[in-house]
């Protein structure tokens, strides 16, 4: 039987004004910070260990052991970081998250800094998400009008500080050590490590950094307990957590349920694939994952299910396409976007992403040989594991798991002299036929 | 040393540029929204902006224009009133964003990060803008535009043309680039009702939500696209 749906962030998205500070209070709002400001700040991070929260920002990190490597009596200042830089092709839940709900990232934030004894947190937003910002900038200032933050937060001897900071468009940005540096006002790149941020990350200070959906998974736990979190998801991957569907989909659209779900069950959720249609290849955690087909519908879709089938299960972001969408030109375009992104710093990734480019251009207009698809996958293998940050790894991701699945797609491209799909047809539009003959460009 | 008379008409911007600078531990973490300040103010990160930025904060003006051309929100020329983003990321594109984006442009008669002619509407295609449940996605100053067609995009373009209000799909009333510039600098927005604009979630955030209570979702909004 399918696991039922379990809406615990997503919760309050169809009340009126979840937005407002009185809106969360409606839902428990700002409860578990209360408590959590009775407990020691170390049972804190124990509690959030024992829970086995994973990191949502892609790589599953254990949030409570990240903390925990926070070094104490340092006599230095302690950072929180958010990464709300959400740019991951595929990855749209952050950002409904804070829209609907900006309260309980700030009650995750208090919690966090209380926890890591940090008196100034930021969240870095991705520029380009406006109401994101207005919302988040309102809900800053109502809980420091409230005394939520500022000086002696809830009364208590904690002083916090919390400043909303947007970004300026650059994906390699939501790569933690980029983020810090894009922080410190600087271009974003990424910085050796070690040191990791836990020792030296914004300013030279221990900071921790970790994803919206991390942070905001905060206050539910403390909420409903250990227990109830490890009620859900397996052993080593506990818990809710959101999973967005997007593409040929009835219904795509955010579904909150265990770690551990299936497609085919969150299809079956979700309506299924468009009518009339079939799944043809999909992406378990965006672009950066290596792809699946239809014979991965039951992989179990946690840390350990996904890796197990050769992907990763990454943000949860499950890009659905189905038989109308050529491959090659699918992963054309994710490398267009990974040169586009690389950042420059090391060599296997801004070179390698700009040839992947120009190979992958000529197969897809059926200029290329069998020679180029060998050519390819040596290009991805000097990437792979050579380059500086994980962007170079996750460049050739799609690139090598299409041809592993869809070789003979590829060797169509030229053996036809070009593309054998109509890109018309895989448009939203495009089982509506009267406006189809219009609105094709 | 630069001539401080090069950004005279930016002094009216020193009190904002000193609360920003106020919001962080060190000063040099106020670089990028004092560039988003600047073009709140230019439209776009100016000579003078960058002259601007280098002063308050103690930089070269070389090392300025190195972090500005790194993103790629920041413009060397200016935006239009308002800044159309296509999303033709892969998921956007095969469900129909190359389409609107092809339209666009042959509509417009401008090319990618081009501005028409009558200096109001600058066009680019966009990378995913974590919006993908609602695809093909549209931005219109950095606010959504969800499930758009061609047809609705050059309605869309036509009616900010014509000056028209328009609503962004989960968001208030669209402002000009300058005012959504502002916001992205840290300061929110005047406009009454403007947080609330756009309701809690749009209809694919609630999906899930309404499947688990029994109910089936929404889908977007109907368009009258069959019918014209
Ligand atoms: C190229 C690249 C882009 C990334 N983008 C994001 C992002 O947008 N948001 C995010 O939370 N993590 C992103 N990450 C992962 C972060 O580096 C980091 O692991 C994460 O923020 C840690 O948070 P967590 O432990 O809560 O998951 C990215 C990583 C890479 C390599
Ligand atoms: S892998 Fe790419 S993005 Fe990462 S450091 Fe190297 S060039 Fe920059
Ligand atoms: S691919 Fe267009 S918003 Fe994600």
């Amino acid at each position: 039987m399918a696991p039922e749906l379990t809406p615990v962030l997503s919760r309050g998205w169809l009340d009126s004004e979840p937005w407002t500070l009185a809106g969360y209070q409606r839902r428990d709002g700002y409860t578990a910070v209360k408590q959590a400001l009775r407990m020691h700040p170390d049972e804190v991070i124990q509690l959030v260990k024992d829970s086995g929260l994973r990191g949502r920002g892609g790589a599953g990190f254990p949030t409570g052991m990240k903390w925990g490597f926070i070094p104490q009596n340092d006599g230095k200042p302690h950072y929180l970081v958010v990464n709300a830089d959400e740019s991951e092709p595929g990855t749209c839940k952050d950002i409904p998250f804070i829209m609907a709900n900006p309260h309980e990232l700030v009650e995750g934030v208090i919690i966090a800094c209380y926890a890591i004894r940090a008196s100034h947190a930021f969240i870095y937003v991705r520029g380009e998400v406006l109401h994101v910002l207005r919302r988040l900038q309102a809900a800053v200032r109502e809980a420091y009008e409230a005394g939520y933050l500022g000086k002696n937060v809830f009364g208590t001897d904690f002083d916090l500080e919390l400043t909303v900071h947007a970004g300026a468009g650059a994906y390699i940005c939501g790569e933690e050590t980029a983020l810090l540096d894009s922080l410190e006002g600087k271009r974003g790149q990424p910085r050796l490590r070690p040191p990791f941020p836990a020792i030296a990350g914004l300013y030279a200070s221990p900071t921790v950094v970790n994803n919206v959906e991390s942070i905001g998974s905060v206050p539910a736990i403390i909420r409903g307990g250990v227990d109830w979190f490890k009620g859900m998801g397996s052993e080593k991957s506990p818990g809710f957590t959101l999973y967005s569907l997007s593409g040929h989909v009835k219904h795509p659209g955010q579904y909150e349920a265990p770690l551990g779900i299936t497609l085919r069950e969150l299809l079956d959720y979700a309506g299924g694939v468009r009518p009339g249609h079939r799944l043809k290849f999909w992406t378990p955690g965006g672009s950066s994952t290596p792809m699946f087909t239809e014979e991965h519908l039951d992989t179990v879709l946690d840390y350990e299910g996904v890796g197990a089938a050769g992907s990763m299960l990454g943000t949860k972001a499950l890009q659905i396409f189905d038989e109308t969408t050529c491959v090659v030109r699918a992963v054309l375009r994710w490398t267009e976007f990974y040169a586009h992104e690389s950042c420059g710093k090391c060599t296997p990734c801004r070179e390698g992403t700009y040839w992947l480019v120009q190979i992958l251009k000529r197969l897809e207009k059926g200029e290329g040989s069998e020679e180029d698809l060998g050519k390819l996958l040596d290009l991805c293998d000097n990437i792979m594991g050579k380059a500086f940050c994980a962007l170079g790894d996750g460049a050739t991701a799609p690139i090598t798991s299409s041809i592993k699945y869809f070789r003979d797609e590829y060797l169509e491209h030229f053996e036809r002299g070009g593309c054998p799909f109509d890109p018309s047809l895989s448009t939203a539009w495009a089982d509506s036929p009267l406006s189809f003959a219009r609105t094709s460009a | 040393m630069s001539n401080p008379s090069d950004y005279e008409h930016l002094r009216k911007l020193d009190g904002d540029a000193a609360e920003i600078i106020s919001r962080y531990p060190q000063s040099g973490s106020a670089l990028l929204p004092l560039l988003h300040l600047v073009q709140s103010e230019e439209g776009y990160v100016s000579p003078a902006g960058i002259e601007y930025c280098a002063d308050k904060l103690g930089l070269s003006t070389a090392e300025v224009s190195a972090v500005s051309t790194f993103y790629t929100m920041y413009k060397r020329r200016p935006v239009g009133d308002y800044h159309v983003g296509v999303c033709t990321n892969t998921l956007c594109a095969v469900m129909g964003g190359d389409a609107i984006f092809a339209r666009l442009k042959e509509h417009l008669g401008v090319g990618n990060d081009e501005t028409t002619e009558d200096g109001k509407l600058t066009l680019e295609h966009i990378e995913c803008n974590a919006a993908c449940d609602y695809a093909p996605v549209m931005t219109v100053n950095w606010e959504f535009m969800d499930d758009m067609t061609p047809d609705k995009a050059v309605r869309l373009v036509d009616e900010l043309r014509a000056g028209k209000d328009v609503l962004s799909t989960r968001g208030p009333a669209l402002c000009t680039f300058k005012q959504a510039e502002r916001i992205l600098a840290g300061f929110e927005d005047p406009r009454e009702g403007a947080v609330a604009g756009g309701g809690a979630a749009g209809h694919a955030s609630v999906a899930g939500l309404l499947v688990s209570q029994g109910r089936t979702p929404t889908g977007p909004v109907v368009t009258t696209e069959a019918s014209e």
